[in-house]
């Protein structure tokens, strides 16, 4: 996966693969499209063996990354490429989520990558309606619109509660793992798989379109409005197709989280959930796909630490319960504080301080 | 008729409280062009030290003012402390930390004082159709919104803070602290978002009481105009009266839903809110 | 100059990043003098005055007002000290009306002045009829003598000017500049004056610096430099 705003175009790849540095003229004569693809089978590989690694256990958890990764991706494209600033990402997810589980519940004869199609067709569809009705606003007045829209979706789960099954939400049985693999891995490590290979197959076109016409566009805009369309860019335009994309991204995410967590309730889509994204964007760094990979990562596993640590240290239930939320929100001002241009930035000024030695 | 009369005065109710916390928001943005997501944290701690001292000394009164102090601390603090090193390298930082003090904030509450609601009382008696806390709640908003007028508008230190907020470096020329005058814009504003927190919180208190009121303020603010108080005031009893409305003839679910269709219709016929000045864009 | 300097200047120097944008300047103001500071774009006019207030941080050097070294002060106490400052393009506060900018200016003193404030009302009569007016109303002449007469509320010992003429059509500048030597002999004020618009400048002043690339290249009596074809062809270019 190359840089999804990154000004000059990095020979950068997979989630943990460098180029063989003998090649670097070959890797850059390949198409961008290539190219991604190619990171994205490395990157699928990496997962794999760190799946085959840490075994049953981390299953979940690596598939709460993935999807993660591909939301706040889709985010990243949103904010970092455009500039517009979302806080109702989360009510995406919740589109996705829940129209994964009506079609697992409704239509179970469809496989699922038709599903995910109608997920994205669907997520989409309620992205040009939003991004159409706030394309004119900027900034905080965008924010504030996007914001009341994650509070009040979850409203609907709760008074259509015949369609969406109220606070309680839906429950899905989906398809295990293929006979042919039975025996070699499990239920959860499978779909952690397909959660994987469905986001970085999306995670290198996103790569591609912003390295492309659209993503420049898009960087245009967010650099000067006003420049961007004096010099022909058709930014309303623009900005409607960037929402629509992050869109798509948040609710496949949204509809991967249903088929591997096999539920869904409207809690989990609260309003914390769409300003921790946005949050973690931040903390993770703006701009790149490797701040999106940093943010997802971050996400996870704060929350798992500050769970085991609160346990080992035998806290009480108080604290234990909001041990996670504290600790993100101290890491999140000690990054801003100290490295602003969020983990990816920081990481790399260390890396680049580390060489110069 | 009865029924819409009862809704409508209600929603005044709800639209102070929502009016005080629009205004709070206003103010920052005003001074620090961000929009500072740990105002309800700040009214949230508040609000628990009101319940601290309420229990400790058994006066109501005591509590209040304890929330007010408390409130006021926290928005100093916060600007000096942590917002103002970071904003000034990055506004969207600037805007990014202050959601990750809601968090800090309302997660240590939640530690202290546990997850569990609390009962938490009102000033005056709420029975009855606009009863004495209800119009406590209107007249405390109008009367802090006056006072704040005032103070803006005729005293030495309102116009520092103007100058402050419109033009730092013309206000440091004339000889005005601009530092400081950003805290106190942010101490008042706590202060104010104080008094909303002490307004919505009743009957009940746990660390996500301000969640939905914080929305509803957020949305208030943009309707009216995030560079206008007055704007901060119409939007919050615009909001307050659609939100009662719209549960009163459809259900409460939808009352969120009812704010999303306010700002919809609201901004795209005014963009900048309904009270925003049209003022020249820095190109 | 042989009297003590009231604003004395030494060895100053300022960097924009890595740029040097002032040099070792040295610079001596008399009480009651009239200075020009000259030169072309970028050499230092305006990072030399913020410097002086404090706007811009001095890397090295001294300045000091009477004798009292002002050097690291914060620009807000610039003007406590006597030092008023109006930047390029005034300052002017849009969003405040005629008068709260002009109280604004005096408020470091006492929070009400009535006389001062009636004082430079009548310095600038079309400020009279607008007092109540917002500031943005006002014409780009106008934005310039509210600015001014700000700066003139804190009732300052030295008034710096940063390209006053800048926009304005010739006959405002000259009103501008007159005033300035009038208020010289009125009140005794000393004034710093940037300008690029060297030969107007040089007119009403009796000292000009001239600074090139952030060195000071010349200096001498105002009407010296103006017949020094030498130094206006290399500097001043007319």
């Amino acid at each position: 996966m190359s840089t999804t705003t990154g000004q000059r175009p990095e020979p950068s790849t997979g989630a943990a693969s460098t180029p063989p540095p003998s090649l670097p003229e070959k890797w850059r004569a390949l198409p961008l499209p290539a190219r991604n693809l190619l990171g994205a089978a490395v990157a699928l590989l990496v997962v794999t063996a760190f799946l085959a690694v840490t075994g049953d256990l981390t299953a979940l958890r690596l598939a709460t990354v993935g999807y993660t990764f591909l939301a706040l991706a889709g985010l990243q494209l949103l904010v970092g490429g455009s500039g517009q600033i979302s806080l109702g990402h989360g009510a995406f997810m919740m589109i996705g989520a829940y129209t994964m589980a009506l079609l697992v519940l409704h239509l179970p004869m469809l496989p699922l990558a038709t599903n995910l199609f109608i997920v994205v067709a669907v997520s989409a569809v309620a992205g040009i309606a939003v991004g159409a009705a706030t394309a004119r606003l900027h900034g905080p007045y965008l924010a504030g619109a996007t914001l009341i829209l994650a509070v009040g979706l979850p409203g609907i789960a709760h008074r259509y509660h015949d369609l969406f099954g109220g606070s309680n939400g839906l429950n899905i049985r989906t398809v295990g793992v293929p006979p042919f693999l039975d025996g070699v891995v499990t239920t959860s490590e499978w779909r952690a798989l397909v959660v994987w290979f469905t986001v970085l197959l999306v995670l290198a076109a996103l790569a591609t379109i912003s390295g492309g016409r659209l993503g420049r566009r898009m960087r245009a805009i967010r650099d000067d409005e006003t420049a961007a369309a004096m010099s022909g860019i058709p930014v309303g335009r623009t900005k409607v197709v960037a929402f629509i994309i992050a869109s798509a991204a948040g609710g496949l995410a949204g509809g991967l989280q249903a088929y591997a967590l096999g539920t869904v309730t409207p809690s989990s889509f609260a309003l914390v959930l769409s300003l921790t994204l946005i949050a973690a964007l931040v903390l993770g760094g703006i701009g790149s796909l490797w701040g999106a990979l940093w943010a997802a990562v971050a996400v996870v596993y704060l929350e798992v630490w500050a769970s085991d640590l609160a346990r080992a240290m035998d806290l009480g239930h108080n604290v234990q319960h909001n041990l996670p939320i504290v600790l993100f929100g101290v890491v999140l001002i000690l990054v801003l504080r100290f490295w602003p241009l969020g983990l990816h930035g920081g990481l790399q000024a260390l890396r680049n301080r580390i060489a110069r030695r | 008729m009865d029924h819409f009369i009862n809704l409508t005065l209600n929603g005044l109710a709800l639209g102070a409280a929502y009016s005080a916390l629009a205004l709070s928001l206003v103010l920052i943005y005003q001074a620090t062009r961000l929009v500072n997501f740990a105002q309800p944290a700040f009214a949230l701690l508040s609000v628990y030290a009101a319940f601290a001292v309420t229990q400790i000394t058994g006066s109501y009164w005591l509590g209040f003012g304890a929330a007010l102090i408390t409130g006021m601390t926290a928005g100093a603090a916060a600007e000096r402390f942590v917002v103002r090193p970071i904003a000034r390298v990055s506004p969207l930082n600037g805007v990014i930390v202050t959601l990750g003090m809601l968090l800090v904030v309302q997660g240590a509450v939640g530690m202290i004082w546990g997850n569990e609601q609390h009962a938490f009382g009102y000033a005056f008696s709420y029975v009855g159709r606009f009863s004495p806390a209800d119009i406590f709640a209107v007249s405390a908003v109008a009367g802090v919104a006056l006072l704040l007028f005032l103070l803006y508008r005729f005293t030495a230190i309102g116009l520092r803070m103007r100058a402050a907020a419109h033009h730092p470096e013309a206000a440091r020329l004339s000889g005005v602290r601009v530092g400081l005058m950003l805290t106190a814009g942010w101490a008042i504003a706590s202060f104010i978002g104080a008094l909303a927190g002490m307004l919505a919180a009743p009957p009940f208190l746990y660390p996500n009481v301000f969640d939905i009121v914080f929305v509803f303020g957020i949305t208030a603010a943009v309707v009216g105009g995030l560079d206008n108080p007055f704007g901060a005031i119409l939007g919050g009893m615009l909001i307050g009266l659609g939100g009662s409305w719209v549960s009163g003839y459809v259900g409460p679910e939808l009352a969120t839903l009812s704010a999303l269709v306010i700002v919809v219709v609201v901004l795209s016929v005014r963009p900048d809110g309904i009270l925003s000045r049209p003022t020249a864009r820095k190109v | 100059m042989s009297e003590t300097p009231l604003l004395k200047v030494e060895d100053l120097t300022a960097h924009h990043g890595a740029v040097c944008a002032l040099d070792r300047v040295s610079i001596d103001v008399p009480e009651r003098g009239l200075c020009a500071v000259l030169g072309a774009n970028g050499a230092g006019k305006s990072t030399l005055l913020r410097t002086l207030t404090g706007l811009h941080p001095a890397t090295s050097g001294r300045v000091t007002l009477d004798g009292e070294d002002i050097t690291r002060l914060p620009a807000e106490r610039a003007v406590t000290k006597g030092l008023a400052h109006v930047p390029e393009g005034g300052g002017v506060i849009v969003e405040l009306t005629v008068e709260e900018n002009l109280r604004l200016g005096g408020l470091w003193r006492s929070r009400h002045d009535p006389e001062t404030l009636a004082e430079v009302l009548d310095l600038f009569p079309p400020l009279v009829e607008r007092r109540g007016k917002p500031a943005a109303t006002l014409s780009g002449g106008e934005r310039q003598m509210l600015a001014i007469g700000r700066a003139l509320m804190a009732r300052p010992r030295v008034l710096l000017l940063d390209e006053p003429s800048l926009g304005l059509a010739p006959m405002v500048t000259e009103q501008i500049f007159t005033l300035l030597g009038d208020l010289r002999e009125r009140t005794g004020l000393t004034v710093v004056l940037v300008e690029q618009n060297a030969a107007g400048a040089l007119g009403v002043t009796d000292h000009g610096f001239v600074l090139n690339q952030g060195r000071v290249a010349a200096e001498g009596p105002s009407d010296e430099l103006l017949s020094d074809d030498r130094t206006r062809h290399a500097y001043l270019g007319f």
